[in-house]
């Protein structure tokens, strides 16, 4: 699929790149080649090495080997500065913009020489005009929408005239109407004669702008294809590679295409409740420790017969399922254990954040929230999971709730510390006297086993795991007592293919014993795939939708 | 709270019994940096000895004389002078483990110090009472010093790192006016208090040096300490506090306000107790110099020990060891006192950059995966 013509016509060309970190190969003789004025599409699981190829071009890292080319030039950037001047940019995930700052004076940083802040404010504009891109250079960042943003870091990348752009993730941030924008934004630029890299792991946002397609697996990119030429399944199996087994599962892609994906990735969705309880039966059971295997059928076959989840689910039809759960104690699956009514929330400066708002959770369901970015979602799941008190309402919580913020560094571990004290984090506030440290360590060696973290043990620090492992070690702590309710924001936000179906397998067999589940997400597929039943949050309001895909995504944007 | 390298986890992890083994390695560890750490301080003080052209051998001689060479050198040079290093000193970690950056020990100390010294104006009435009384009005004082920068940090959002040293010069002048005006002794000529009555004074507890009881509670609160930071539901608390607020609120759902403020006002009791027993056990008078400088070692003092209680009494004997010495290489040898003050911030600079070099190397390697 290489060839010297392709090599010599590429806008970029990166050909046999190595790097290595200390004893671990970030990437493995990694090539492909950008053709100008196309989209090229960089796919790969967590950890596959996208970000750090990109990195390698930009200057940011450097090759172990391999060679770079920019338009036929052999070239070698040490610092972004270099690369920028080159005429490649690169977008990161993660922004790079000083909040208090304007827009001009973002645009403007890493300039050199006479600074004045009138030109720079001319070429934001200039750049609008010309693109679309259309910002405000005078406005402070930190007063910008998160799409904003994105644009802002589009256009301190096209002040420097790059012929080549690399996007990571960029649609990750967005709401669903802001990212479609931006790969129609995308496109056209490439349409321009530029050539684009996208970095992403949404095989949709892929297929749909980009010509060519990379996908890099374990450092080593495993395909190189233009789009036309390859199909879903094609790509899904190079990202997941032969030794995924059936268990793995995608969330996002919803679209008809995936069906053909289908043989490799087991897909669920809110009408096949089969294949919804074929994976919460089949293995990871939080009881099993503490009770034999008829815990596992008693309790998800009632389930699997009287359950049918649709999204509007009314629990009518549901009236007198319960099961009986391992210890024996009766899991009535028509209680409320989560009961908002009419509730508001207020921020510090007296924001309304949520706005009366009434919600009931009932044992044994799922609810997904779906919402736009800072539409109130995170207040509303404080509120459900007791971290917050309410301004104005009634809220009803049941004494153990298990929670999962979306910011696990910041939220809920201690990075420097031991894993057994991250799972003694748990329930901290209430203990009294002494500290069971060892049961608390054979505590954590269930998580660990249960949930199969990759650790060097229950005494390293939380700092040394993937990020992966530490949200399964999350998930696994905030289950370990069998809590009544869990609430969980972004659950699976950049984790790999294998972790986020561990963390979905996690909450449903959490859900088939009874524990009142409420779920948010940023990508409405993941709400779509695991919820028995969703509802909109939209301006600090929650709105009753429709089943259905596109009404969600209305409903979520207020249109 | 010692980094443990990868490779000892597994190892230990296959051990039922893993519990003590960790613990007499930390043990062994802890007693193999002391070692390592008083060896590097003789290394670097001959360096500079030898920089600055002073007699090298009689200098050492008269350092090692002065801090160990005698059972009078021990007792009453070095560990008499350990013991408020040390109280200071399980005042700062005790603080610095729950996250709040407490550098005013110093004026902590002062006040408790000051409180003591009123508090023996009742000692004719009190008796034996006296010396409990005075040693808890120290605790007092010192909480309430640190009382205003927790109360400014948690009301108005001061950082305690400005607010502290503040208060420090605040305890330093007030304490500089009482022993010119309210306390001053009876000829009012020097500027210091009266001398504290003798049953305000501490006992000796080995006869024939000036070691005093305050020696007992360094030991009982750094063991005390100890326990409860590794052993207890509110020590484990403070320093889930400490590791990360957001966390022990979020996940913990740790009340970390007042976590921090019972830590923070705790921090203060100690270093008042050490200025009241400064007060009580050596100087039996007040004075500025009181305390030349024992609250900002103290933070040298905590580092030096990782913030480890037990490193603390450990760390405070080698500085009381320094300092005695020090003394000892001014007076005989004639060599200035200051050398090892320089000797002091080598080593703390030195241990800081280990701590720094060791995170980053455990950072780079998760990084890489």
């Amino acid at each position: 699929m290489v060839d010297g013509a392709k090599a010599t016509n590429a806008a970029l060309a990166l050909i046999g790149i190595t790097r290595r970190f200390g004893s671990v190969v970030a990437l493995d003789n990694a090539t492909m080649h950008v053709q100008p004025g196309t989209v090229h599409a960089l796919l790969g699981e967590n950890g596959a090495g996208k970000t750090t190829l990109m990195r390698v071009a930009f200057g940011l890292a450097q090759a172990d080997a391999g060679s770079m080319e920019l338009s036929g030039r052999a070239v070698r950037f040490s610092s972004p500065a270099a690369a920028l001047a080159a005429g490649l940019g690169m977008v990161h995930q993660h922004f790079t913009l000083v909040p208090a700052m304007t827009v001009a004076e973002n645009v403007a940083l890493g300039g050199r020489g006479r600074f004045s802040i009138k030109e720079w404010a001319a070429r934001v504009k200039e750049i609008g005009e010309r693109t679309g891109l259309v910002l405000d250079p005078f406005a402070r960042v930190s007063d910008l929408s998160v799409g904003a943003q994105q644009r802002c870091e589009i256009v301190k990348a096209l002040a420097r005239d790059v012929r080549v752009l690399i996007l990571d993730e960029p649609t990750a941030v967005l709401a669903p109407g802001e990212a479609l924008e931006l790969l129609q934004w995308v496109k056209n630029f490439a349409n321009a004669g530029h050539a684009v890299v996208l970095i992403t792991h949404k095989l949709r946002d892929a297929l749909a702008i980009a010509s060519n397609v990379t996908v890099l697996r374990r450092g080593q990119s495993v395909l190189n294809a233009s789009v036309s030429d390859t199909t879903e399944s094609q790509l899904a199996a190079a990202m997941l590679g032969s030794s995924s087994d059936g268990s793995s599962q995608v969330s996002e892609p919803e679209s008809a295409k995936t069906a053909a994906v289908s043989d490799v990735l087991v897909e669920t969705r809110i009408s096949e409740p089969a294949s919804q309880m074929a994976i919460t039966a089949h293995d990871f059971d939080m009881e099993s420790r503490n009770s034999n295997s008829t815990s596992n059928a008693s309790a998800s076959s009632p389930i699997n017969e009287t359950h049918s989840p649709q999204i509007d689910a009314t629990f009518d039809s549901l009236a007198g399922r319960e099961v009986r759960s391992a210890g024996g104690e009766k899991r009535d699956f028509t209680r409320v254990v989560l009961r908002l009514s009419d509730v508001t929330s207020r921020d510090k400066r007296d924001v309304v954040r949520v706005n009366r708002v009434s919600l009931v959770v009932h044992a044994g369901e799922i609810v997904g929230v779906a919402a736009v970015e800072g539409a109130g979602q995170r207040e509303l799941l404080r509120l459900l999971s007791g971290r917050i008190a309410q301004s104005e309402g009634d809220v009803q919580l049941p004494a153990h709730i298990g929670f999962v913020p979306e910011d696990r560094h910041q939220d809920a571990l201690m990075l420097d510390r031991s894993l057994v004290e991250n799972v003694a984090l748990r329930d901290a506030g209430s203990r009294e006297g002494r500290m069971p440290w060892n049961a608390l360590q054979q505590a954590t060696r269930t998580i660990i086993n249960e949930l199969q973290v990759v650790a060097g043990g229950a005494e390293v620090e939380a700092r040394t795991l993937s990020g992966g492992n530490q949200q399964k070690l999350i998930v696994g702590r905030e289950l370990a007592d069998r809590p009544e309710a869990l609430v969980v924001e972004n659950p699976t936000r950049g984790l790999d293919f294998r972790s986020a179906s561990a963390v979905h397998d996690a909450l449903r067999s959490a859900r088939a014993y009874g524990t009142a589940i409420v779920v948010y997400s940023s990508d409405l597929d993941e709400v779509l795939a695991l919820s028995d039943r969703v509802v909109v949050m939209h301006a600090g309001q929650l709105l009753a939708v429709d089943a259905d895909r596109d009404a969600i995504g209305r409903a979520m944007l207020g249109a | 709270m010692s980094r443990t390298p990868p490779v000892d986890d597994v190892i230990v992890n296959v051990d039922h019994n893993r519990g003590s083994r960790r613990q007499s390695r930390a043990w062994l560890g802890g007693l193999f940096r002391a070692v390592a750490l008083a060896a590097v301080a003789v290394v670097l003080l001959v360096v500079l000895l030898t920089v600055t052209g002073q007699r090298t051998g009689e200098a050492l001689i008269a350092l090692v004389t002065g801090a160990a060479g005698t059972w009078y050198a021990i007792t009453s040079a070095t560990l008499v002078r350990a013991i408020p290093l040390a109280l200071a000193g399980l005042a700062v970690s005790l603080a610095f483990r729950a996250g709040i950056l407490n550098i005013g020990a110093e004026g902590q100390l002062l006040a408790g110090a000051a409180a003591a010294t009123f508090a023996t104006l009742a000692a004719p009435q009190l008796g034996v009472a006296t010396i409990p009384l005075l040693l808890a009005a120290g605790c007092v004082a010192g909480a309430a010093w640190a009382g205003i920068a927790a109360f400014l940090r948690q009301k108005l959002g001061v950082l305690e790192v400005i607010s502290t040293i503040m208060l420090n010069y605040v305890a330093l002048h007030t304490v500089g006016y009482l022993v010119r005006g309210p306390l001053q002794e009876s000829t009012h000529v020097f500027p210091q208090s009266f001398n504290i009555d003798r049953i305000a004074q501490l006992p000796i507890i080995i006869p024939r040096t000036r070691l005093h009881l305050g020696f007992v509670f360094a030991v009982v609160i750094g063991v005390a300490l100890w326990w409860w930071l590794k052993d207890r539901a509110g020590g484990f608390r403070l320093r889930a506090v400490g590791a990360n607020a957001h966390a022990a609120e979020s996940a913990g759902r740790i009340n970390v306000a007042r976590t921090t403020t019972i830590a923070f006002l705790a921090s203060g009791a100690i270093a008042g107790l050490a200025g009241a027993t400064q007060l009580s056990g050596v100087t039996y008078s007040l004075y500025e110099t009181i305390s030349p400088g024992y609250g900002y070692t103290a933070i040298a003092v905590a580092l030096l020990a990782r913030l480890n209680p037990l490193g603390v009494l450990v760390a405070a004997v080698l500085f009381g060891a320094l300092e005695a010495g020090a003394n000892a290489m001014q007076r005989d040898a004639g060599v200035p006192e200051v050398l090892v003050s320089v000797v002091e911030a080598l080593l703390i600079l030195l241990v800081l950059a280990a701590d720094r070099w060791r995170t980053r190397q455990v950072r780079m390697t998760e990084a890489s995966i």
